[in-house]
């Protein structure tokens, strides 16, 4: 590592020949690096070559023909259309959420913790089955609602867009709440407690004091969401069938049961563009976010 | 203060909604597993125990538990000797590009696990690697490395290490110095992330399908499709003892440290 005395020389101020050190010490990160570039880098970079070059030359037609598709502009708004609306359902339960999970004390907070690990712990082919049950025209969900009075008659969920992001927000729920509460933990209270005594009214207080502080976790829940909804498989699978198709279901099917492997392919590298591009923005506006205060 | 008092009343009724929501699925299934019925018929007319007693009869099932636990055990060991290393080079040693190099230690984490799937697939056929275990093992490290890359990162970078330096002047060797103090200091990262990255892998589809054969299929595999060709209560059977299983690890996790360092996974 030629410029090793650029970087962070306040690591390592104890030690005595800092420059050997610092090269055997560095060299610690190869293998798990040299992994991730053999097994996860190259073969993504070999899809994205094999998707535009055939005999060694470019062929851009699988992408032509994609986009030429009404088909596929179907698919790729329900894809974000589901992604949406679940990530939408997410940020408004999760945030309250994070919030009360910060504020509870003792055995509550214990219960809530539980009720979020818990469910992350288990797997999604059990909980997509579980909503599957849930979702039914007789099922929790619909007895609930006409308890309520929110339906007069049950409603049909299954196999329905609503049942779906519904049953999605809630399998990745605890991916929103638990990055936004590892911020709302380390706000201090004091700073609410001096606006208050400054005279800053609760929404004020509300709007440029505990929002600002806690959107790194609320951009890190979003692009966590957001990019498993994008591609989630299991759930869409159980809740939709057949007829409703994302950009998932499409490379699977392509694969898996067509044998369509150009189409296959061209598909994932839109989804793994799409899923490059929510990566990309959630660590740019963090940066902006962070450079502006 | 009323809006105050509002504030709060929102606060833990959405709360309450969300421990619900999300015990919900996990509630029904242990229900349905239990019922008599053969349609998920809420709550269960009878109890009976004939589904679990069908789980002892599904020739597929115990042979698919065992693959994915020795798939989980192996790529959960492997990430986390690859993990714990990467995570000492990135804290302790100096090199240009540090925060790049976790972004995309961490990166799989965020990448759609179907694309990552299929690429995987085709490099391994370009390779001529067929194994079944092989691939499963390959694919599944990309998975469950990030895990602990990610918390071991994140526990590393709280440690003292002068710690060491103390304990070496105290008549350690170095070797010994570090597994002395920083392995304790580790141990609940290990635990967590090595948790997390088991799970990780025993849950796993996306990768799996595209690597897995007609005799080598691990248990979410195994689920799915038993769940397309024959829905009944079997697979609340199989989830329930799933779900129980995941408790007692829980509990366990819990007593050694504690439900508030598993919330940072």
């Amino acid at each position: 590592m030629p410029e090793a005395s650029l970087a962070t020389p306040a690591a390592h101020t104890a030690l005595a020949s800092p420059r050997v050190r610092v090269d055997s010490m560095a060299l610690l990160v190869v293998p798990g690096a040299l992994y991730l570039a053999i097994a996860f880098a190259a073969p993504l970079a070999l899809l994205l070559i094999a998707s535009v070059v055939r005999d060694g030359h470019l062929a851009l037609d699988g992408y032509a023909r994609f986009l030429a598709d009404p088909f596929s502009w179907t698919v790729l708004a329900n894809t974000l259309r589901a992604a949406g609306l679940t990530t939408l359902i997410c940020v408004l339960v999760g945030y309250p959420t994070a919030f009360a999970l910060a504020r509870a004390r003792g055995a509550v907070q214990s219960a809530l913790l539980a009720a979020l690990i818990l469910p992350l712990s288990v797997g999604v082919v059990v909980k997509a089955f579980a909503w599957t049950i849930l979702l039914r025209t007789d099922g929790v969900v619909n007895r609930l609602l006409v308890g309520l009075g929110i339906v007069e008659t049950p409603v049909r969920l299954l196999f329905t867009e609503t049942g779906l992001v519904l049953g999605a927000a809630n399998v990745f729920l605890p991916f929103m709440v638990l990055p936004i509460f590892a911020v709302v933990k380390l706000i201090d209270p004091r700073l609410e407690e001096s606006a208050a005594t400054l005279g800053a009214s609760p929404r004020y207080r509300f709007v440029h004091v505990t929002l600002p502080l806690t959107m790194p976790g609320v951009i890190a829940g979003v692009a966590f969401v957001f990019s498993m909804s994008i591609s989630m498989y299991v759930i869409p699978t159980l809740l939709m069938g057949d007829r409703f198709k994302t950009l998932s279901i499409l490379i699977a099917r392509s694969f898996l049961f067509m044998r369509d492997r150009a189409m296959g392919s061209t598909v994932a590298v839109v989804l793994l563009l799409i899923a490059v591009a929510v990566v990309a923005a959630s660590a740019i506006v963090t940066r902006r976010w962070q450079a502006a205060r | 203060m009323p809006l105050a008092r509002a504030t709060a009343v929102v606060l833990w009724t959405v709360a309450a909604a969300v421990v619900l929501a999300l015990l919900a699925p996990l509630i029904v299934t242990l229900a349905v597993s239990v019922s008599a019925s053969p349609v998920f018929n809420l709550p269960p007319p009878a109890l009976s125990t004939r589904w679990y007693e069908r789980t002892l009869r599904l020739r597929d099932l115990w042979p698919a538990v065992r693959l994915s636990l020795e798939i989980a055990l192996a790529s959960t060991a492997v990430s986390l000797a690859l993990g714990t290393l990467c995570a000492i080079g990135v804290t302790r040693g100096s090199f240009p590009g540090k925060t790049a190099l976790v972004t995309f230690m961490v990166s799989p984490l965020m990448m759609p696990g179907l694309v990552v799937g299929v690429a995987i697939l085709q490099a391994l056929r370009e390779l001529g690697l067929r194994d079944a275990s092989a691939s499963l093992l390959i694919g599944h490290v990309v998975i469950t490395l990030p895990y602990v890359t990610r918390t071991v990162v994140a526990s590393l970078t709280l440690f003292d290490f002068t710690l060491i330096e103390a304990a070496r002047t105290l008549g350690c060797s170095y070797p010994k110095a570090l597994v002395k103090v920083m392995v304790p200091v580790l141990a609940p990262a290990f635990l967590t992330s090595g948790l997390f990255a088991f799970l990780a892998s025993m849950d796993n589809y996306p990768i799996s399908i595209f690597l897995v054969d007609a005799r080598h299929k691990t248990l979410p595999i195994l689920m799915l499709q038993y769940l397309e060709e024959n829905p009944d209560p079997t697979i609340a059977a199989i989830s329930s003892g799933l779900i129980l299983v995941t408790i007692g690890v829980l509990l366990l996790a819990d007593r050694l440290v504690g439900l508030r360092r598993l919330a940072d996974f």
